[in-house]
């Protein structure tokens, strides 16, 4: 059956007519634009649309899938925690080849670990609940779509009493980090393609501090290969006059304020903290921890399990790979030591990582 | 692992709502999302409805493409 708001932005009849716009809306040499979030590399990837542009833009994978960034330090103590007797890791399905430093869930789980894959928080607060017994820890990994289903999980344990329900939170927000990548000279964006989603939930104004100081376009665009390239066309549009500012092409999602009591939520149970990025380090600011208020349902607290600094030394660039400095294929790791089945950095692992999307469609730069 | 789906909502009852997915019913978390209606568009993630689906606005954006000179519809 037809998927409606889906099929209508496929239509290979209109994306034509969209390159058609972008080839006459720019003839300098291609626009450095950086796509900031994973579903947007693979959806570029899987419609072939880097190099249908490839003579007006050339499109930079950022940092944006939520598992790819993830430290090894945190799988190491998720890790840790599904060692302990009772206790069942739930968690997305993305997250369970990740490597530490030393194993992965998947191979924990053969050995015996009670893992298991859920496609919501609220399925993991459910199987505390038909499980008394067990001590349910949901890795609580994301960007700014998924904080607020993890802080809704929360206040739904705690709503229920579910005592035997937490998370081990590892989110992180988005603009901090684009602010950074924004700054660094080597990478010189001159255009962010910005996530559909995420900016659901922070608003298309959240971006208008980083349109200014930087004097970069910013816009933000759906998922659908219509919508990046209408979004690429605009921000084309916006160098040949010398404009920088935010703009929304998604607009049947985004609004410029976004969802303020999904904020709201995320407020009630996280607050900002530094956080660390896999490949970039630290970033100020650009974390969300759970309140302490909320300690019964941080895991971290409640099990009393850190989070360690990461460790693991391979040839693995996937660091420059998520700053856009390199492509895949100037890892030397890339499609040799490195592939989908046996991955050793996230963006491979991650089915939205860089890696990954260029590895499963050969893409050329 | 941003993907959010429209789905279509069925009905709502308090907090959660039923909404078709692609044929199959399904209930969801109506937590992040306030005067949600039967009838009504909304994206879903991770079990939450997260937006509204404006219909408008996703008519006036396929509008634009549509105008595009070249642009011809196959549907």
């Amino acid at each position: 059956m037809p998927l409606r708001y889906i099929d209508e932005f496929r239509d290979p009849a209109l994306a034509r007519a969209v390159v058609a716009r972008i080839e006459a809306a720019w003839d300098g040499p291609p626009v450095r634009v950086m796509e900031v979030c994973g579903t947007h590399t693979m959806a570029i990837a899987r419609g072939g649309i880097r190099s249908l542009v490839s003579s007006r833009v050339a499109l930079i994978s950022g940092p944006g899938c939520p598992v790819c960034v993830t430290p090894d330090g945190y799988i190491d103590a998720a890790i840790a925690l599904g060692r302990r007797d009772g206790v069942v890791l739930a968690t997305f399905g993305d997250m369970v080849k990740v490597p530490g430093t030393a194993s992965s869930l998947e191979k924990e789980r053969g050995n015996g670990a009670d893992v298991r894959i859920v496609y919501s928080p609220l399925d993991a607060v459910a199987i505390a609940v038909a499980e008394p017994g067990r001590d349910v820890v949901f890795l609580g990994v994301g960007f700014e779509t998924t904080a607020p289903a993890i802080a809704g999980a929360i206040l739904a344990a705690r709503e229920r009493g579910v005592a035997n329900f937490s998370v081990l939170a590892s989110v992180r927000t988005i603009p901090e980090a684009m602010a950074i990548l924004a700054s660094d000279p080597e990478i010189r964006i001159e255009g962010f393609l910005c996530p559909a989603h995420v900016s659901a939930i922070i608003g298309a104004d959240a971006y208008r501090p980083l349109a200014e100081t930087f004097r970069i376009p910013c816009v933000v665009a759906g998922f659908e290969p219509l919508d990046i390239l209408l979004g690429l066309a605009m921000i084309l549009a916006q160098k040949k006059t010398g404009r920088a500012a935010v703009e929304n092409e998604y607009a049947r999602v985004v609004t410029t304020s976004g969802n303020r009591k999904a904020r709201d939520v995320i407020g009630r149970v996280f607050e900002k903290c530094d956080a660390a990025w896999r490949g970039i380090g630290v970033l100020p600011g650009s974390g969300l921890a759970i309140r302490a208020e909320y300690g019964a349902f941080d895991a971290a607290v409640k099990h009393d399990i850190a989070i360690p600094a990461s460790g693991a030394d391979t040839a693995c660039r996937c660091g420059d790979v998520l700053k856009g400095k390199i492509a895949p294929d100037g890892c030397p790791l890339f499609g040799t030591a490195c592939t989908p089945d046996a991955p050793v950095g996230p963006c491979m692992v991650s089915t939205e990582g860089t890696c990954a999307a260029h590895y499963k469609y050969g893409v050329q730069r | 692992m941003c993907l959010g789906i429209p789905v279509k909502v069925m009905q709502v009852d308090g907090q959660s709502a039923v909404v078709d997915v692609g044929g199959a019913r399904r209930e969801i978390s109506l937590l992040l999302l306030d005067d949600v209606r039967a009838g009504e568009w909304v994206i879903l993630h991770a079990g939450f409805a997260i937006q509204k689906m404006d219909e408008e606005e996703a008519e006036k954006t396929l509008a634009l493409l549509r105008e595009l000179p070249g642009a011809i519809e196959i549907h």
